[in-house]
């Protein structure tokens, strides 16, 4: 062994530190330990680099942040490789600074097997840039009627169960799913939309899908399947989580849910507050998305749940999508946008605009996420494994799709100002993303 | 016999839009130019020598995702009536994904050159996106629920030579509201001529804030053609019929089939329109629709032809359209 060899201790200084978890707003250092865990950090952070045999990065006085952690993502691996593979959806996620992510199970086959599940840990691992962590499907073969073995999969490390952008519509079904989940402490996230009711509806009911000719779905459609689901969790006990909420009645009955004292949680997306329907004028497939983008009045709710904390996470629901699905008459495109590498911009216009603080917004990118999943990211703190983004929240810049590095490009964004961008990603200590070196390349 | 009120496609305003996609962006002026055309070829298609050489050497391609046999007609014989090529396809839309053929079909029939492409598709917006990828002019014969755009002008051609004026009459469109390409295209052009248009149907069959796009509800029927000049009445699709929209056909011809008895809230004079093709005994009694003083069901028709020759002649003009520009 050589000392050239192993990992050097690093400092990273001249940061502005924010750590929601704990209050940490502040100049200052974080020390990183060779093992990749943070020895120390805070204002009273002082290296001598020359004497000590340190390594030093500048933040340049920039926001660094504890590494985001985004609890929704499609891989598209296994299955559908020619959309996303592990390796770009790391790459995407590292350039978003995301340094956490959860798959969801709706990949080809089905994750809804241990072996499936460790196939993906597996492929996961070899890529290495990120940790990527996986949803199991919460029934089999996402068919809505056969629990999967939840406590062999909870073993083998399934953050969660769902059946990802599908509804879990039979009300035994969940009661069940919720009951048996909960002895393995594992939550049930949800797809909100009652499917009758969602039927043939291809995007939000309203003037502007009466405008295009297009068969609508109602907002209620949310609040339905969220009220008899809250019905089943006073029922079990179970743990239960929605995702992508989108109205402004979902989120009121989330609100008295928890006020209630029940095991719930929820996110959202950032297309839900970044747009409205009016985004699909011109039969726009690339603003498809489930559930639908709503009214005004619901994007507003939604800002305001975040800012109170109703909802707990944002999530980047990224999915990608081949360019000859969306390039389709609006009812035959499929639904879904590219998110991992405008999660953090789109959240921090919400900030820059005065509806969220700096805090607020970290914390639903981090440590709220980390805990819904029991995740062991999303904080500073001494021994933790030294997951952090650093951010420039001021730099002004537009959308550019052509450089993000997931491999589908369905973004509604192209072009969109937006403030702050992403310029390093440091993962167990490690620079997996710079921004300059990604320029310069 | 040359008895076009123009003699070449060049001459004459040019028309402010590149394609015919829908009448909601149509303004007055447009409108009004498209109908003073149209006024002139009914009169030449009244005449024994119909046809005119404006679009000679020119091709148009009829390009239907779904089955129609009059609205293809129509446009057929406009085309053949200006002295164009004619070529009718209809593209099977049952073996394979519909939408897997719309931008290939789109691409290979651009590369044949066509000068201008009439397109109907069972989804809304899809007419939209083949005409962002041709480079010809592109007219709209139908897509999903969302716009007939030549459906609507030749309907306001109809109250026009009938009424002497659009602004200012009341106007119900009664029906399938909410199925109802026609009837969207029928509400903005009404309203931005100055009609006033009600809408009556149960509310199973109207859209969700159907009053934003400027007209009033009614569900009944008798109360919603209290004072109307026109009365249009739209088709039901049977497959809409039996339990799903409504319970069935003879509750909705009981409440909302136009009959006499139904007709006498409206002005004595009221016109009855229906764009075809009619269910007798479902959305309107026969002897209404066979009515020759009240219905101008078959003046639609022949209208029809007419307000398709004017749009054709009017797109054909514009000057940055490929083949006008390699004629230069």
């Amino acid at each position: 062994m050589t000392a050239a060899n192993a990992a050097p201790r690093r400092v990273f200084r001249n940061a502005r530190l924010i750590d929601p978890a704990s209050g940490l707003d502040d100049k200052g250092a974080v020390l990183v330990n060779p093992d990749g865990t943070i020895a120390d950090l805070g204002g009273h952070v002082v290296v001598d680099s020359i004497q000590e045999d340190i390594q030093t990065i500048d933040c340049g006085g920039h926001a660094l942040v504890p590494g985001l952690v985004d609890m929704r993502v499609y891989s598209r691996e296994p299955g559908d490789e020619y959309m996303e593979t592990l390796k770009t959806l790391s790459r995407a996620a590292v350039a978003g600074g995301v340094t956490t992510l959860a798959c969801l199970p709706n990949t080809d086959p089905v994750i809804d097997d241990v072996s499936l599940l460790q196939f993906i840990q597996r492929r996961a691992a070899t890529v290495g840039l990120v940790n990527i962590h996986a949803y199991a499907a919460a029934t089999k073969a996402l068919a809505g009627k056969e629990l999967t073995e939840y406590g062999l999969l909870a073993e083998n490390g399934a953050v969660g169960f769902t059946d990802g952008g599908r509804v879990i519509a039979d009300a035994l079904v969940l009661r069940r799913a919720l009951a048996y989940a909960s002895i393995f402490g594992r939550p049930i996230v949800q797809h909100p939309e009652e499917p009758s009711l969602a039927r043939d509806g291809v995007m939000n009911e309203g003037e502007t899908a009466t405008r295009l000719g297009l068969a609508g779905i109602p907002a209620k459609a949310e609040v339905m399947i969220i009220e008899r689901d809250l019905h089943l969790v006073e029922l079990t006990g179970g743990r239960y989580h929605v995702a992508n909420l989108s109205t402004a009645e979902g989120i009121d009955a989330i609100r008295r849910a928890k006020a209630r004292g029940l095991p719930v949680t929820c996110d959202t997306a950032p297309h839900y507050f970044a747009l409205n329907d009016s985004a699909v004028t011109d039969y726009r497939t690339f603003a498809k998305v489930s559930p639908p983008l709503r009214g005004e009045a619901d994007r507003l709710a939604v800002i305001a749940g975040l800012a109170d904390g109703t909802i707990d996470a944002i999530a980047s629901d990224h999915a990608p999508r081949a360019q000859d699905s969306k390039r389709l008459p609006f009812a035959q495109a499929e639904a879904g946008v590219i998110g991992l590498e405008t999660l953090l911009p789109l959240t921090l216009e919400l900030v820059h605009a005065g509806h969220l603080t700096l805090d607020r917004a970290v914390a639903a990118l981090t440590w709220c996420p980390a805990d819904i999943l029991a995740l062991p990211a999303g904080r500073l703190a001494v021994g933790a494994v030294a997951d952090f983004t650093l951010i420039n929240l001021t730099i002004a810049g537009r959308v550019d799709v052509s450089r993000f590095r997931s491999k589908s490009k369905n973004s509604p964004f192209q072009g969109r100002p937006v403030e702050g961008r992403v310029t390093r990603t440091v993962r167990a200590g490690e620079t997996v993303f710079d921004v300059d070196a990604a320029e310069a390349g | 016999m040359e008895t076009s009120p123009t003699s070449d496609a060049g001459a004459g305003a040019p028309f402010a839009h590149r394609h015919l996609l829908g009448t909601e962006t149509l303004s007055r002026g447009d409108i009004e130019q498209i109908l003073d055309l149209a006024d002139g070829y009914v009169d030449q298609n009244r005449q024994t020598d119909k046809k005119n050489g404006l679009l000679r050497g020119r091709t148009l391609i009829n390009l239907f995702f779904e089955n129609s046999t009059r609205t293809r007609t129509s446009f057929e014989l406009a085309g053949k009536r200006l002295g164009g090529d004619v070529i009718n396809m209809s593209v099977s839309t049952s073996s394979i994904k519909k939408g897997e053929t719309l931008i290939d079909t789109a691409v290979t029939l651009n590369a044949m050159h066509p000068d201008v492409l009439v397109v109907r598709h069972g989804d809304s917006g899809a007419v939209q996106l083949l005409a962002e990828k041709v480079n010809c002019a592109v007219i709209n014969a139908g897509d999903g629920s969302h716009e007939h755009p030549t459906q609507a002008l030749l309907d306001a051609l109809t109250i026009r030579r009938r009424k002497g004026r659009i602004e200012g009459l009341n106007v119900a469109i009664c029906g399938d509201v909410s199925h109802s390409r026609v009837a969207r295209s029928n509400i903005h052009l009404l309203n931005t001529m100055g009609a006033r248009v009600r809408v009556v149907a149960p509310p199973t069959l109207l859209p969700a804030h159907i009053d934003r796009l400027g007209v009033d509800v009614h569900h009944n029927l008798a109360e919603g053609l209290v004072d109307c000049d026109i009365v249009m009445m739209l088709r039901l699709q049977t497959e809409r019929m039996a339990g799903s929209f409504v319970p069935s056909m003879r509750e909705y011809f009981y409440f909302h089939g136009l009959d006499y008895d139904k007709l006498r809230a409206a002005k004595p004079d009221a016109l009855i329109m229906h764009p075809g093709p009619m269910n007798r005994g479902v959305e309107i009694d026969s002897e209404v629709a066979d009515d020759i003083d009240r219905s101008a069901i078959h003046e639609q028709v022949e209208m029809g032809v007419a307000v398709r020759m004017a749009c054709l002649e009017l797109l054909a003009r514009d000057q940055n359209a490929p083949w006008t520009r390699n004629q230069s």
